[in-house]
């Protein structure tokens, strides 16, 4: 095994990146891949709560990267979903704590045990940011369809073109079809088409994503969920899989074009 | 309904149009980190420089950055309205 390293970025804050790692985590793991999901926000834990996993913390990232314990003790497991683990963040108020070269030399030492390393990264340009990007294969930013978060993202977009990464991959979070087609918000295509990077998912607006949250189960794990169907399908098209988008803008033969976007799924 | 009906009697453009538009400038602001205010001095410094050599209309001329991709591409028209008068 060699795992591939995706790192979920966004710029702005509260787009839905902790969300998205934990259920891209949690639906690739429910496909029998061997996951772990790492909160690179120091000094601000959020993943561990959102997997419901805040009273099983004994050490953390700060604690592997100083040698406080070996990196199999920093990874805790999952409670739902065999093969998924969490290296949760730490609560030190010091972010430099860790740098880009701890994550990289981090990573490098998990790879060789797991076939996905997902990195949460802290929203802004600083550095947790860079901590997060620094041991990337792949780098997914995610936005909502508002301007704040659109223009934060087109940053974040040049910043990781500039790191040289590559071009990363968008998915657009809480996309509303009633008001776009109320004419209200921007549409998946007027997104792509700003930013123009490719897309990797849409995930519609869906109140069950806070009360999954606000229990600590992953959203993929309700197969009613519209959003548990769009990280489900997200994390098909990460394996390599061809899933089209969901359908929630009939009419536009946009939607249709999307192909699988990781190649054909060799690690 | 009601927003079809609004949206023919308004001429105010639609919220996703205006955020779309707004998006458009900013992000072209954004990435070239040249403002409106730049832009028309750059413009204003190629007239100067192009008026030694061809006679030029300044009110035809046209400058824009446009977007392909994620590359910005900075297009000028210049109608030529004739040659410099020669001095010798």
């Amino acid at each position: 095994m060699s795992a591939k390293i995706l790192t979920i970025t966004s710029g702005k804050g509260g787009v839905g990146k902790t969300t998205a790692t934990a259920n891209i985590g949690a639906a690739l793991a429910k496909r029998g891949q061997k996951v772990v999901c790492i909160d690179a926000d120091i000094g601000l834990r959020n993943l561990d709560v959102v997997m419901g996993l805040e009273n099983r913390i004994v050490y953390d990232l700060v604690d592997a990267v100083e040698g406080r314990c070996r990196l199999k003790q920093a990874m805790i497991r999952d409670k739902y979903i065999p093969n998924l683990y969490l290296i949760p963040s730490a609560q030190t108020r010091d972010k430099t704590a860790v740098s880009p070269s701890d994550m990289i030399r981090l990573c490098n030492e998990l790879r060789a045990d797991l076939d996905w390393i997902l990195i949460d990264s802290p929203a802004g340009i600083e550095r947790g940011f860079k901590n997060a990007i620094a041991p990337a294969d792949e780098v997914i930013v995610i936005t909502n369809p508002e301007v704040s978060a659109v223009r934060d993202a087109d940053r974040i977009i040049g910043i990781v073109e500039a790191e040289e990464k590559g071009s990363p991959q968008l998915l657009l979070n809480r996309l509303d079809r009633d008001m776009v087609k109320q004419n209200n918000m921007l549409s998946a295509e007027d997104v792509v088409d700003l930013l123009a990077i490719q897309l990797l998912g849409i995930v519609p607006e869906d109140k069950a994503v806070l009360i999954s949250t606000n229990k600590g189960t992953p959203i993929v794990l309700d197969e009613k969920s519209p959003a548990g169907q769009a990280y489900r399908n997200i994390a098909r098209r990460i394996l390599g899989e061809d899933v089209p988008l969901l359908d929630l803008d009939k009419g536009s033969g946009f939607f249709n074009r999307i192909s699988s976007v990781f190649g054909s799924g060799d690690k | 309904m009601d927003n079809f009906i609004n949206r023919i009697f308004s001429k105010e453009p639609s919220s996703a149009d205006q955020a779309r538009d707004r998006l458009r400038l900013v992000l072209i602001n954004d990435r070239t980190d040249l403002s409106p205010d730049a832009l028309e001095s750059l413009k204003d410094d190629l007239i100067d420089v192009l008026s030694r050599y061809i006679k030029i209309d300044p009110k035809l001329m046209r400058i824009d950055i446009t977007q392909e991709g994620r590359q910005q591409r900075l297009i000028a028209d210049i109608p030529i309205a004739g040659p410099l008068s020669r001095k010798y």
